[in-house]
């Protein structure tokens, strides 16, 4: 009990320091941050429902008015803004990413990026997609194509996130709690 | 940490929390039935005026808490220039900035524990299914905490990394960090146990 708890909150606490540090530059001059990052390292280390909960206790923080998200940014007035969906797709594709390692009896390397992947870049996009199509008044299509510049940074995070957690099931197996 | 709560006192620091929330709801549902754009501009007209009402530095404040926005609005410009119907754009860009301003104005004038207060209070009834309000005020204590405990890691592990490589340390600091954060969740998971657990 303690440990789920004490993990949970160490993991809503590295989303937050994720978004903080200096972004990175993509060859294309994309900006992306670590935050997402965050996100998927929640569902493949701690698994699916704690991985949720994680998130979930990150977003209440940033609700209450912590600027913990990417930028610097927080507060009511992000759950009102254009990128919603993202925000409710977090906890979400945690827990699908969570899932998948859990469930897929494979190394865990190969099924974390395929969780990372599914939960955090299928399943992000598809409800910040729809976010930002019910938020800007455009069609699926049309939003989506806001979406479309990011994909190749997600699909690198996947990997670090891969890496991360096989890194992770090697140097403390015990507390990759996805596969325990 | 800092909290986004405004430092300038107002009198809508005194307003409850619960019933800000409340406004801003229904605010927001107002904000989004708006049938023109004359509508939008005169909502959003009228949220200026409210943060102009509250004092300048406090407007100027809630203009930088907007800064996000403007990339949606480059993109929303553009869009409907484009397509020649200037009247809807304008509509999507008051709507969008009268909204996340609205929210921002509770934000700002509510205290982060009068916010947590109310949190709290929602998930009251979750307790039934064994999320107990004391093991989330613990959690969130945690995390206020956890947070500048983190940041002082990834910064030593930065520094650390600088002396030794002519690069810079990007996304290879971050497995360390979380073997870091996972050994921190075991100590304290085994402190509070010491102290009779949950």
């Amino acid at each position: 009990m303690e440990r789920n708890i004490t993990h949970i909150a160490l993991f809503a606490a590295l989303i937050a320091v994720l978004g903080l540090v200096p972004k990175i530059d993509l060859i294309s001059g994309v900006p992306i941050t670590a935050q997402s990052l965050g996100i998927m390292l929640c569902g493949t280390v701690l698994g699916a429902r704690r991985g949720a909960l994680a998130v979930l206790l990150f977003l209440g923080l940033v609700a209450a008015g912590l600027p913990l998200l990417s930028g610097g940014r927080g507060g009511l007035g992000v759950f009102a803004g254009p990128s919603v969906g993202y925000l409710v797709g977090f906890p979400i594709a945690a827990f699908v990413a969570g899932l998948v390692v859990e469930r897929w009896k494979v190394s865990i390397g190969i099924a974390s990026f395929a969780g990372a992947v599914l939960g955090g870049i299928v399943v992000m996009h598809i409800f910040g997609i729809i976010g930002m199509s019910i938020m800007l008044g455009k069609s699926l299509t049309e939003a989506a194509m806001l979406a479309v510049p990011f994909i190749a940074g997600d699909l690198l995070k996947s990997g670090l996130a891969a890496g991360i957690t096989r890194g992770l099931a090697r140097a403390r197996p015990a507390s990759v709690l996805s596969r325990n | 940490m800092l909290t986004l709560t405004s430092p300038v006192e107002t009198p809508l620091h005194h307003w409850p929390a619960g019933a800000k929330l409340l406004l801003v709801a229904a605010g927001t549902m107002v904000i989004f039935a708006l049938p023109d754009w004359r509508w939008g501009l005169g909502a959003l007209a009228l949220i200026a005026a409210g943060y102009l009402a509250l004092g300048q530095d406090f407007a100027r404040t809630g203009l930088r808490l907007l800064r996000p926005l403007w990339p949606f609005l480059l993109v929303l410009a553009v869009w409907h220039l484009w397509l020649q119907e200037p009247g809807r754009g304008v509509l999507l860009a008051s709507r969008m900035f009268a909204a996340v301003a609205l929210a921002n104005l509770v934000t700002m004038t509510t205290r982060l524990d009068a916010m947590m207060a109310v949190i709290q209070r929602l998930l009251t009834p979750l307790a039934r299914f064994g999320l107990r309000p004391e093991v989330v005020a613990l959690s969130i204590a945690l995390v206020i905490r956890f947070v500048p405990v983190l940041l002082d890691k990834a910064t030593q592990l930065r520094q650390s990394w600088r002396a030794r490589s002519p690069k810079t340390a990007a996304a290879s600091i971050i497995l360390p960090l979380a073997v870091l954060a996972l050994d921190d969740a075991d100590h304290v998971a085994e402190a509070l146990r010491a102290r009779g657990g949950l």
